[in-house]
């Protein structure tokens, strides 16, 4: 299936934009996790990569709808 | 109140929304940008927010601190953009009846922010720029 996924912070800078289209094999998050995995293996040099959808911290079993609303989390550094 | 915004964060409009007759006590955590980082200058640091998730995750913070603490209002400011030593970068407010829970449950928020909350800090140095945390 095919979502878009929003980025932020360094995984911006590994997708290399703010919104990219991904081709992934299967629909869950843990697919999308593992497709994203293998297209840019900068990722998983991260101390932490969570993946929401629909702007809650979603679990590898979620499935995934052409419409839901992806952003890539990664270790965040706020206050 | 909970806002993400570009400018600079007014710490008395945050302590004013978090005030309320019923409170005792207004605890605030103030977060200010440091000029350094394990001894490296900082020049300035840019802060972005995946901002409706941002504002949805301090609210879970908050509705789980409420139910340890009593809390009768709370107010929290996070600023994004670029940011100078100095400059203020988060303040919380929060009201309890009395004291001690209000020093408890504004450290449980601040910590609980810096582990949950979308928000992304890059740190500029002379020689180059990090984000923060994002490698072992």
């Amino acid at each position: 299936m095919k979502v878009k996924v929003k980025t932020f912070g360094i995984s911006r800078d590994i997708l290399g934009g703010r919104e990219v289209t991904v081709m992934v094999e299967g629909s869950s998050v843990g697919d999308l996790r593992k497709t994203l995995s293998r297209l840019f293996p900068a990722l998983n040099k991260l101390n932490s990569l969570f993946i929401a959808v629909n702007q809650n911290y979603a679990a590898d079993e979620v499935t995934l709808s052409e419409t839901d609303e992806i952003a890539l989390i990664p270790p965040v550094s706020g206050g | 109140m909970i806002e993400i915004t570009e400018l600079p964060i007014d710490v008395l409009k945050v302590i004013k929304a978090a005030s309320l007759h019923e409170a005792g006590a207004i605890n605030t955590f103030i977060g200010t940008v440091r000029n350094q980082t394990s001894g490296k200058g900082v020049l300035r640091l840019e802060f972005e927010a995946y901002e409706p998730m941002a504002v949805s995750e301090i609210r879970k913070i908050a509705d789980q601190a409420n139910k340890t603490w009593n809390i009768v209002s709370y107010a929290v400011s996070h600023r994004i953009g670029a940011l100078l030593p100095g400059d203020i970068a988060v303040v919380i407010a929060v009201a309890t009846p009395h004291r001690k829970a209000s020093f408890e449950a504004c450290q449980f928020i601040i910590d609980s922010l810096k582990q949950t909350v979308p928000i992304w800090k890059r740190e500029f140095f002379e020689d180059g720029d990090q984000w923060v945390s994002a490698h072992p």
